[in-house]
């Protein structure tokens, strides 16, 4: 799944790196804990958040995860964002829960992200 | 739906509150900020999280949640264990992640 | 690569707008050097989760890393509370971080299980009203 196509059935928006959204997608994690997300396997993944705080970028870099989304219309502040550009980590933003939004991914066939 | 269809249908391990599992599930909310669940979730919800801390208890109970989804095959204290059964909280564990069962019970609910 | 390439971070209690950095650094170091990506993920991982310990729990702290031919040593060393049961904190889910850090995304109680997991030798050592100092080695083959 590319990230467009994340961004079309989550009807978000992309409101920083918005280059590049052929990137492939390959699982998703749904996550506000942040040290679950550096335990689980999660590069290329998509992180699913309603953490909107610097280090969830920094937490991104570090875990390999591809792209960024903030649930229930949760807008991260002008820091956040200029950090995600600079990493080079798109950030999208829906409506939707965190519940909603997991549930219209996974049924548009995108799979969790492998732990172990 | 009842909290025993879910149980059921995505083999969840049912840890305390066992005579909780005919009550109704009126939908579902995912998080680990307490204080999002005691802001966005709803009377009924069945909570999704990998949050194991004492105070999932408190805010279920507050919150009259249906039950809490520990995921990820999270340990989960036995102090924890104690103050949900007496609270009469269902707590179910799975070794799924959050998505998964997310998506599990998104087609089961709304498919 | 002949000789070991070292590095120095001070890290200061509570500064959340910093976290990372020496993680970060740590990183770009070993992608010049042309390490494997999984094994830098790991690193970056494990020096990422005791620098927020640091940040966390300790009024200050310092962490180095050594970079050899064969391994990366990461070194911390903190002025903190020190950990009363290194067994009990070792335990996953285990924690006694605030809530306040919990609402900020930490405090799950995998940190240490977390850097133990990733790294191939890993040996912590605290003293209850002084500090704690962790040490981590990740081989590169």
């Amino acid at each position: 799944m590319t990230l467009k196509d994340v961004a079309e059935i989550l009807e978000a928006d992309v409101i920083a790196d918005a280059d590049d959204l052929n990137i492939t997608i390959k699982n998703a994690c749904s996550a506000d804990m942040m040290s679950a997300v550096l335990y689980y396997h999660t590069p290329d993944s998509l992180l699913i958040t309603g953490l909107t705080q610097p280090h969830v970028i920094r937490t991104a870099e570090i875990a390999g995860i591809k792209s960024i989304v903030f649930v229930l219309d949760k807008k991260p502040g002008d820091d956040i964002i200029a950090l995600a550009r600079q990493k080079k980590i798109p950030i999208l933003c829906t409506r939707f829960c965190m519940y909603t939004a997991s549930g219209k991914l996974y049924a548009a066939g995108l799979p969790g992200c492998l732990f172990k | 739906m009842k909290l025993s269809s879910i149980v059921e249908s995505i083999s969840l391990e049912v840890k305390t509150g066992k005579n909780n599992l005919q009550n109704d599930v009126t939908g579902v909310y995912i998080s680990d900020l307490l204080s999002d669940v005691m802001a966005n979730s709803k009377e009924g919800n069945i909570w999704i999280t990998l949050q194991t801390h004492l105070n999932i208890v408190a805010v279920a109970g507050l919150k009259n949640l249906s039950g809490i989804i520990i995921v990820g095959n999270r340990q989960i204290q036995q102090d924890v264990l104690q103050k949900a059964e007496s609270e009469k909280i269902t707590v179910m564990s799975t070794p799924l992640p959050a998505f998964e069962v997310a998506g599990k019970l998104y087609q089961l609910l709304n498919g | 690569m002949d000789e070991t390439i070292e590095g120095s971070f001070q890290i200061i209690g509570g500064n959340f707008a910093n976290a990372g950095e020496a993680s970060m650094q740590l990183k770009s170091k070993l992608v010049e050097l042309g390490i494997d990506e999984a094994i830098i993920r790991r690193a970056a991982i494990a020096t990422f989760e005791a620098e927020m310990n640091v940040i966390i729990y300790a009024a200050a702290g310092r962490l180095q890393y050594y970079i050899t031919p064969h391994e990366v040593t990461i070194k911390i060393d903190d002025m903190g509370p020190g950990i009363e049961n290194i067994e009990l904190a070792m335990q996953e889910g285990y924690s006694t971080a605030p809530d306040w850090v919990r609402e900020m995304g930490w405090g799950a109680g995998m940190g240490l299980p977390n850097m133990k997991k990733n790294s191939d030798e890993f040996k912590i050592d605290s003293v209850v009203g002084e500090g704690t100092t962790v040490k981590m080695i990740i081989h590169f083959s």
